[in-house]
């Protein structure tokens, strides 16, 4: 065992690059929920974006457009959701988990073709100046884009939700689709956009882990992230700045438990990778222990179908 | 005679199974304040829902200040002039005050604005209002006054007001209605519903009375009586139910020093409640809707536990045991939500009666087994004895009208001879012929109470609408406002009633005859002048 070979600067910059496919998952996830859809096939969203984003990156031979195509696949299997939830009011916590289901199978079905092959590079952007700076450098200023398209995007979500008109309505139909039709607002589409916006954010950080992460397409790359994204969620009580704390949370476990397995610490293995998971379960347990305090957080609509009378 | 500000001519709207306006026609003048009336499905909700864009008319025109009005949204109908203040389902609980007003206007300020413009128009009607307070902490009162404003932001020709008192303490009425009056000067048309004629008389120059989806009469209610626009939404004289004369016994239900935290997301603790009702008595609790009735219906039907010594049934402390355990005991309840709480809505009338009476009636076999044709039974004879209108026990509970439902529901603890009965809200929603003869009022189990004297259930009951409060009961419970002065009602029948209450009783009030304070707002026949001059 030898602990010193873990060296806090790399294991701080890993964690940036860790939480990333998590924080785009949870982000969309949040959004969906603040809309009141419980949509739980994030893993299957997330694993299809993974192979359509790894498939279009091959086919192009450029991750930007192997991006782009993974938010559309993670976005038409979204939007095979929204169509069963909204408009045929099927139960959301069973399509949801159905479609966890389809998307590992599909993406199986597709990636078949692509095992073994190399994804095109991604790029680091080492920024110039900032990049050299000693500690923060490695840690803040030596990632790829998506690393900062992620935080921005968390800050574009906390802006939109909080900030503009359309956030106030959709947070308004989370809270209570009745109220809000009543005043006049089209629940449906209000609905059917947030969760494509999470749809597209999982296939975002599914691709993530198959073209910068891994970088390569093996079947089931995604590894129970999807599921972690969803709890993350919950953790930050459905805000955006609280999720960033949660993803890096997860996301440090996970390198966490990546180095210490690399130190030979006299753990099994299999122990080590349940840490991230067991962690979520805890976190889960003692946010809903505390006197329903994430049950006072919820949005109020979450996961109730909607039914207009006209 | 000014021409109409709206004119509605032959509005039809048929839902399936049930026509819920046919071929209504009225007329509202500018400036004046027009009731509608009727029972709950007569259409009324129906009609404003289409006059504010929520619904579509399936035929009939409307006009509103001379030109066609037919909104395909409330977005249109808003940007016509016409606001609707809603009975619920209109204000976001977690957002703030701000935010619920923007979200109904058609192009709010920066919310910066759009606050100081909410503390200008609020003082300038007298609803003063944080914009910045979170809705769900709200009292009913102001959560009202969040509705009001958010229509006067928008200058409306026409203001509709569904059922607005039904949650203000009458010191709150008393507000709202001269904030109305002061509309009306201005030159706001309102469209008052509401179910409390003295309120009407009190308010309105005109009357429409629906009935059955149509209209049955136009009249000036200052010039009716209660009575009579009673009998005009009924159709029919009204009967005011007897009391049945039963002799009190002992104390069989006794709360002391009730205490509890609600289990409820924006629920109201309760506070220090104590009393007891004897066998033979009916007792009422009163009080503004969401001030611990609720959760001392929890507390005493064993859904939420209590400390020890709190609850007694017959000298023996039930606060720690389970509705099954309370139930073999005696202790029977018939909450107020019918579909979801006192029944399970895709569930047969057989399964329903199966899952409260299994013990009581006996109707498992041994191992646990369900005894199918006894509870078919007991189902069966709850309907014979109580009249629920239903095709047979096979129905889903889903399928009956709230009225039935709650017959059937109230019923099936009143066959399992209870101890004590416990109801909450049991004429809500049965519209208002409901204590004048159906049997599902309080009436009916004070009555059946006094068929079975030889058992004497005693029986309480919650009911925060004011007007119920008649007949059956022998004392009433009222809950008291949380700091020291009670802000009582300057008129007598106020008496027992007073503001913000927060979960605590202020007395005990013993025999409140002939009728106890609460009468007052007189609606359907319950009250004076429409009850009391029968014989």
């Amino acid at each position: 065992m030898n602990l010193s070979g873990i060296s806090p600067v790399l294991l701080l910059a890993s964690l940036m690059v860790a939480s990333t496919p998590i924080l785009l998952a949870a982000l969309g996830e949040l959004v969906a929920e603040r809309s009141g859809v419980l949509n739980l096939g994030v893993e299957g969203m997330m694993i299809t974006g993974a192979i359509t984003g790894f498939a279009v990156a091959v086919a192009t031979g450029s991750p930007w457009i192997g991006f782009v195509g993974a938010a559309a696949g993670g976005a038409a299997l979204s939007l095979l959701f929204a169509v069963l939830v909204l408009w045929l009011r099927s139960n959301q916590v069973a399509t949801g988990l159905a479609l966890t289901l389809f998307g590992i199978g599909l993406a199986a079905l597709v990636g078949q073709a692509y095992v073994g092959v190399r994804a095109p590079v991604f790029a680091r952007l080492d920024l110039p100046v900032l990049g050299d700076l000693p500690i923060l450098g490695p840690i803040l200023f030596r990632h790829d884009a998506v690393v900062y398209l992620g935080l921005g995007l968390v800050a574009g979500v906390w802006w939109f939700l909080h900030r503009t008109r359309a956030g106030l309505r959709l947070r308004a139909v989370g809270e209570n689709h009745d109220a809000a039709h009543a005043l006049g607002y089209k629940v449906q589409l209000i609905r059917l956009g947030a969760v494509l916006f999470g749809g597209a954010l999982a296939g975002l950080g599914g691709a993530y882990l198959s073209l910068v992460r891994v970088p390569q397409w093996t079947q089931g790359v995604t590894a129970g992230a999807g599921w972690i994204a969803l709890a993350i969620v919950v953790f930050a009580s459905w805000r955006p700045w609280r999720l960033l704390l949660g993803a890096w949370l997860f996301g440090g476990i996970s390198v966490l438990q990546l180095n210490l397995q690399a130190a030979r610490v006299p753990i099994p293995v299999e122990v080590l990778s349940m840490a991230p998971y067991v962690v979520t379960i805890l976190v889960l347990v003692l946010i809903s222990s505390g006197r329903g305090r994430a049950a006072l957080a919820a949005p109020g609509s979450l996961g109730q179908p909607f039914h207009a009378a006209r | 005679m000014t021409e109409a500000l709206l004119a509605v001519r032959g509005i039809t709207k048929a839902y399936p199974g049930v026509v819920a306006n046919s071929d209504v026609s009225f007329d509202i003048s500018p400036a004046s304040i027009h009731a509608l009336l009727g029972e709950n499905g007569a259409g009324k909700s129906t009609l404003v829902k289409a006059i504010y864009g929520l619904v579509r008319p399936d035929a009939g025109t409307m006009t509103l200040a001379g030109r066609p009005h037919a909104p395909a949204s409330p977005r249109e109908a808003r940007e016509a002039g016409v606001a609707m203040v809603f009975q619920h389902f209109s204000l976001f609980d977690a957002l703030s005050v701000a935010e619920n007003i923007a979200l109904g206007m058609e192009n709010p300020p920066p919310l910066r604005d759009l606050s100081a413009r909410i503390r200008e128009v609020s003082q300038d009607y007298g609803l003063p209002l944080d914009p910045g307070r979170t809705v769900g902490d709200l009292s009913a009162g102001e959560r009202q006054r969040v509705e009001i404003v958010r229509c006067l932001l928008q200058n409306p020709r026409l203001l509709i007001m569904d059922e607005p008192t039904s949650v203000l303490t009458p010191q709150e009425v008393a507000i709202l209605f001269s904030t109305l009056r002061k509309l009306r000067e201005g030159g706001t048309a309102i469209l008052y519903i509401s179910h409390k004629l003295e309120e009407i008389r009190a308010l309105c120059e005109k009357a429409t009375i629906l009935r059955g989806g149509r209209v049955v009469a136009t009249c000036d209610p200052r010039e009716r009586s209660a009575r009579q626009m009673a009998e005009m939404m009924v159709g029919g004289a009204l009967r005011a139910p007897a009391r049945a004369e039963v002799p009190v016994g002992e104390v069989v239900l006794a709360v002391e020093r009730l205490s509890a935290p609600s289990p409820r997301l924006h629920g109201m603790p309760l506070r220090d409640v104590s009393f007891a009702v004897r066998a033979g008595e009916v007792l009422g609790i009163g009080g503004v809707a969401g001030n611990g009735q609720d959760e001392l219906l929890l507390a005493l039907s064993g859904e939420m536990r209590v400390a020890p010594g709190m609850v007694r049934l017959k000298g023996e402390d039930v606060g720690a045991l389970s509705p099954s355990g309370r139930r073999m005991r005696g202790l029977l309840c018939a909450p107020e939500e019918r579909n979801g709480h006192a029944a399970a809505a895709d569930m047969t009338l057989t399964e329903n009666a199966f899952m409260t009476a299994r013990m009581r009636k006996g109707l498992t076999r041994g191992g646990g087994f369900v005894d199918w044709r006894g509870a078919r039974a007991f189902a069966t004879r709850i309907i014979e004895t109580f009249d629920v209108r239903t095709p047979g026990p096979e129905v889903t509970a889903r399928q009956l009208s709230g009225g039935n439902l709650q017959k059937f529901v109230i019923g099936r603890e009143i066959l399992q001879r209870p101890e004590v009965l416990v109801v909450n809200q049991p004429t809500w929603g049965g519209g208002c012929r409901c204590g004048g003869g159906d049997p599902a009022g309080a009436a009916r189990s004070g009555r059946t109470g006094g068929r079975r004297r030889r058992r004497q259930p005693g029986s309480g009951r919650a009911d925060g609408d004011q007007r119920p409060f008649r007949c059956p009961e022998r004392g009433a419970a009222v809950p008291r406002p949380p700091r020291g002065g009670a802000e009582r009602g300057g008129d007598r029948a106020d008496a027992g009633w007073s503001a913000r209450n927060g979960g605590r009783p202020c007395r005990l009030t013993v025999p409140p005859r002939p009728a106890p304070a609460c009468s007052r707002s007189a609606p359907a026949g319950h009250g004076r002048g429409a009850g009391h001059d029968h014989p």
